[in-house]
Parts: structure tokens; C-alpha cells; sequence
């Protein structure tokens, strides 16, 4: 068992495209001692850590730019409306939206998926419309279909995948038709990591005139987003995924669509005049930001994504695709393992079981070693359902992560092994 | 000092959670719980047949789970087996004092329970090692409502 992942050789290190050890000494956090043991990081997909940028943006913020946005005479509340909206048009570029008004702040993915549900779906779904929800949806991208479907009189049907991880196109070619109002799919599947053909799904949708929502959570820290190139209607993804705060996150939507919405919350700041008569709303994209936002966060996700840039998405992509096959490398030569995810287009995330042992069990043996994975259902109970096991485990993988970490994690499963079969 | 992941996968548990015993349905029994744990998936149904004087007569489990909550279930069940009501239930509270190390836990008897007693260096897992205990009170309290952990 290596005892220091920071001190690796670098030429075993570095797959070619990034120096993760460089990128590490940007994550104060990679540096912590758990039992003893140098920290490996291997839960991304649950949430990333925070690049040394994004903390002293917050920070800044806070020192220098604080108060309340866009009502304020005074100089600070113009720096913060200032720090905001420029987060805003960072947000836009980040998807490649055409508007930045076509942007809307919310906590997270699950907030823009229930915000589109809440609003969209509430204004727009009839009884007997359908809304196709795939097999490898996330819970968050399951429930608020269901909650507004039986509010609406809708129903929320399932696309198949098959057994590698994919959607089974010709299934969901079939399951559109005229009824279908809206298809709801992720971009990267967190469970399994399958990268979704969303465009090739997003042009068979609008045949049917149904409208498409993008998860896009699991995507955001592994692929360069084009909202326009996708052609969806709605994507949605959150900060702390993508090395960014807690608690913020964006909806894009197509501006038309947006403006016909109503809002999804009331409350100051979504208005442009109120009377005991009634209200008028505010333009887009404040009509859905109801109450003081969270600009702090915005600000730092803002600065999330800079850092991203300065990386570049094709050196991220590149490094953590060679991260992927190596873990599948290292699996091959285990007859004990079994991978969950197959798909030849995978991003970021390696999930698998070791026969005999429960992932749980796993999780807290790979724990004591100092690697941090996932292990459970990953709020993706169907999916756990389709390969027949209550739980998974799942390694995954960010831009600071190296080759020595993946040696890590299987040297940690070998303890596992050692402790089940003696 | 023994480490503490030695602590926890003592043979005896990982005996259990291979071999589980009193593992199965049971049709003669007169109370029955469902147990789960939504944090991980685990699911736990618990069958038990309760005399006259509330006295444990036979007690079976179905489910599955990580080796903590197997081999616990298991091992509960072989203890259970022939006890009343009342004594499951205090055997009960001296196996959560212990596995939660409150003040006096670690000074009670909890006889083969010992096993699971590494499980209070690890808090994640505690709700691993009561699950069935939760299951079962409910169970021979008849109680109709799902156990959760949550």
C-alpha cells in the first residue's frame, strides 16, 4: 500500500495531458491525513473539491463586494448586482446558451429539474400527455415527473437500457409519438457513467414536437456543454459537481419557453409591480429568481468554471478517459469483479460489485485505507433493480486524480478481500 | 492492539453473513416486521412466532445486506430464540448502549453480541447492526409500520 499519493513518480502520474500533481496543490483538501493514511479521493460524482480560486472569490466577494443585489442605490449592492450578473454571463458561456438571460440560478440540478417540472410541466401537461423518464435517470430526475404527472393527469413512462448501460434507442424511437410533452434524460448517467447521444434523442423528440430536459450534473465536470449544438430545451447542472460551492447551480432554458412560463416561486425580486389587484412579473430570468439569490456561490461558481477553462475540456476529457481505462484495465484482472456500465461512450465514473462482498462493506474497508468512494443505490434505485443488487460501489473521478490513485483503490480492495476470505 | 477492521470482520461475523442462520420464511408465525435502510437498500423482513406468554417460539429472516446487518440478524435470531418479550427487549437496549458506546455500554454483558461490538469505531455502520433489532421489537410489539433507519 502506497502511503503517499502526493509523493508519486510523475512520470506514472501524469497521463500525458495534465499534471495532476500540479492541479492538487489547488486542493488544500487533497492534503488531508484520514486514518493515518493520505486522502484519495474517489467520490466526485457525489461532489467535487474546491480549487484554492473558487475559495478566494468567495472570500473577495464577501470582503469587498457584499449586499443585497439589484435594489440597492449604493456602491456595494452595484458590485454585487455586478459580481451577479457577470456570473451570470460566465454561466452562459459555460453552456454556450445565446442569451445570459436564458440563465437562471437555482440550489442545484434538482432544483432546475423540479423548477422545469413545477413550471413547465404544470402549465403546459394535459391529461393523457406522457413524459419519458430513461431507466438511468437519477431520483431527481424520476420524482418531480411523477409528482407533476399525477397533478396533471400525465404519465411519466420508462425508456429501456440495456445491460451494458445505454438507452435502447430503437425502444425509444418507438415509446414517441404524438402524446409524448416532454423527454427528460441525463446527459452522463451517475450510476453508471454512460455519455447519452443527447442530440441524436433531442432531434427524434422535436419530431413529435415534445419538448427535452437535460440532466446535465454528471456531465458538467467531464464534457464541454453546447446547449446549442444539442439543441435541447432545458439543461440543467450544479456547482459543486464542477469544482464549484454548495448550493448554486443553473437552468438554462430556450427564451421562448421561459417567457410563456409562469413563475415557479413568488416573492420579491420576480416582480415588476404588485397590488392587492394582482402582480405583474419581472422579465426573464428573474421571474424565477424569487427572493435574495445566492451570489456568493454564483460568484464562485462563476469562478468554477475558469478554472475548468484554464484547464481546457480536452486535456479534462482526455486525462480521465485514460483514468477509466485503466480502472477497467485493473478490473479485467479480477475474476471477482463486476462492472456496472459498459457502454462504449463512459465519462467519469467506475461502478462495480466484488462477488461476496457488500458494497457497504467495501465502502468502509477502502475507507480505513483512505479512499473515498460511494457505495449504495446512488439515487438511482431502477437502475439497481435492472442489474438485480441492492447496492453498488463507484469510484469516480476528477481532474486531480492520478494513475497512483486507481492503484490505491485497488490495493484497498485487496484488503477487503483479505478480510472476507482469510 | 487488534486494528479495527479486525474488530469489525471478526470470522464469527463473516460466518454469519455466509451462513446466516434461522434464515427464511416462516408460516406459522404470528408477527412479522419489514425493515429498511433507504441510506443503502438494505431490506430486512422479520417472522415470528410468539406464545401465550410472549415467549419467543421460533424467529426467521429474509433480506439482504452488508455483512454487519447479516451477521447481526443472525446472530440476534439465535439469541432471541426461546426469550420473552420483555427479555429481547432489554437484551436489545444493552446491544444499542454498546454499539452506540454510551456512558454505561461498555460495561454490560452482552454475551455472543460481543462480536458486533467493533462497530461502535465505525457510526456509519451502527444502523447496519440494528436494523434487524429494530425489525424484530416492532415485530413482536405488532407493530404495523415499516422500520426505516432514517
Amino acid at each position: 500500500m502506497t502511503q503517499s499519493a502526493l509523493k508519486v513518480d510523475r512520470e506514472h502520474a501524469v497521463t500525458g495531458t495534465i499534471d495532476p500533481i500540479a492541479i492538487r496543490e489547488q486542493f488544500p483538501i487533497l492534503s488531508e491525513i484520514v486514518y493515518g493514511k493520505n486522502l484519495v479521493y474517489l467520490d466526485n460524482a457525489a461532489s467535487s473539491q474546491k480549487p484554492l480560486a473558487v475559495m478566494q472569490a468567495l472570500d473577495k466577494y464577501y470582503a469587498s463586494q457584499h449586499a443585497n443585489v439589484h435594489r440597492g442605490v449604493h456602491a456595494l449592492s452595484d458590485r454585487a448586482t455586478e459580481a451577479y450578473e457577470n456570473a451570470r454571463k460566465l454561466a452562459r458561456q459555460f453552456v454556450n446558451a445565446e442569451h445570459a438571460r436564458e440563465i437562471i440560478f437555482v440550489r442545484g440540478t434538482t432544483e432546475g429539474l423540479n423548477l422545469v417540472a413545477g413550471s413547465y410541466g404544470r402549465h403546459c401537461l394535459k391529461p393523457g400527455d406522457e413524459i419519458l423518464v430513461s431507466e438511468m435517470e437519477h431520483h431527481s430526475n424520476i420524482v418531480p415527473w411523477q409528482i407533476i404527472a399525477e397533478q396533471t393527469g400525465s404519465r411519466v413512462r420508462m425508456i429501456p437500457m440495456d445491460d451494458s448501460g445505454q438507452i435502447i434507442q430503437q425502444a425509444y424511437l418507438e415509446l414517441l409519438n404524438e402524446n409524448t410533452a416532454i423527454v427528460a434524460i441525463t446527459y452522463v448517467a451517475n450510476s453508471l457513467g454512460t455519455v447519452n447521444p443527447i442530440r441524436q434523442m433531442t432531434q427524434s423528440a422535436h419530431d413529435f414536437g415534445a419538448v427535452v430536459v437535460v440532466d446535465a450534473a454528471q456531465a458538467a465536470p467531464h464534457l464541454e456543454i453546447d446547449v446549442r449544438e444539442l439543441e435541447c430545451d432545458f439543461l440543467t447542472l450544479s456547482g459543486h459537481k464542477m469544482y464549484g460551492p454548495t448550493g448554486i447551480g443553473i437552468l438554462y432554458g430556450r427564451e421562448e419557453l421561459l417567457d410563456a412560463m409562469p413563475p415557479y416561486q413568488g416573492g420579491g425580486e420576480m416582480i415588476k409591480r404588485v397590488t392587492f389587484a394582482g402582480s405583474e412579473y419581472a422579465e426573464i430570468p428573474h421571474k424565477f429568481e424569487a427572493g435574495t439569490p445566492n451570489i456568493a456561490d454564483s460568484v464562485g461558481f462563476g469562478e468554477a468554471a475558469r478554472f475548468m477553462w484554464d484547464i481546457g475540456f480536452d486535456a479534462i476529457a482526455s486525462h480521465e478517459n485514460q483514468l477509466l481505462e485503466y480502472c477497467h484495465e485493473r478490473a479485467e484482472q479480477y475474476s471477482d469483479i463486476r462492472v456496472f456500465g459498459t457502454a462504449p461512450r463512459k465519462s467519469g465514473v467506475f461502478a462495480f460489485e466484488l462477488e461476496g462482498i457488500h458494497a457497504h462493506d467495501i465502502g468502509t474497508i477502502v475507507d480505513r485505507e483512505g479512499v473515498a468512494i460511494r457505495v449504495g443505490h446512488h439515487c438511482a434505485m431502477p437502475v439497481m433493480q435492472h442489474f438485480n443488487v441492492a447496492a453498488t460501489a463507484r469510484a469516480s473521478f476528477a481532474v486531480y486524480n492520478s494513475i497512483e490513485d486507481i492503484d490505491c483503490l485497488f490495493d484497498a480492495l485487496n484488503r477487503a478481500r483479505e478480510l472476507f476470505k482469510g | 492492539m487488534m486494528d479495527d477492521l479486525k474488530a469489525l470482520y471478526q470470522e464469527v461475523i463473516i460466518d454469519h453473513s455466509r451462513n446466516p442462520r434461522n434464515f427464511g420464511s416462516l408460516e406459522s408465525a404470528n408477527c412479522s416486521a419489514e425493515g429498511v435502510n433507504p441510506l443503502c437498500g438494505d431490506e430486512l423482513t422479520l417472522h415470528c412466532l410468539l406464545d401465550a406468554d410472549e415467549v419467543i417460539q421460533d424467529i426467521r429472516f429474509i433480506g439482504r445486506g452488508c455483512a454487519i446487518s447479516v451477521a447481526s440478524a443472525s446472530i440476534m435470531t439465535e439469541m432471541m430464540l426461546g426469550k420473552s418479550k420483555t427479555e429481547a427487549e432489554q437484551l436489545f437496549d444493552r446491544f444499542h448502549a454498546r454499539v452506540t458506546g454510551t456512558a454505561d455500554g461498555n460495561s454490560v454483558d452482552i454475551g455472543k453480541l460481543e462480536v458486533l461490538s467493533g462497530v461502535r469505531e465505525f457510526p456509519t455502520r451502527v444502523k447496519c447492526a440494528t436494523l434487524a433489532w429494530h425489525t424484530a421489537i416492532a415485530a413482536i410489539n405488532k407493530t404495523d409500520q415499516q422500520v426505516t433507519t432514517e
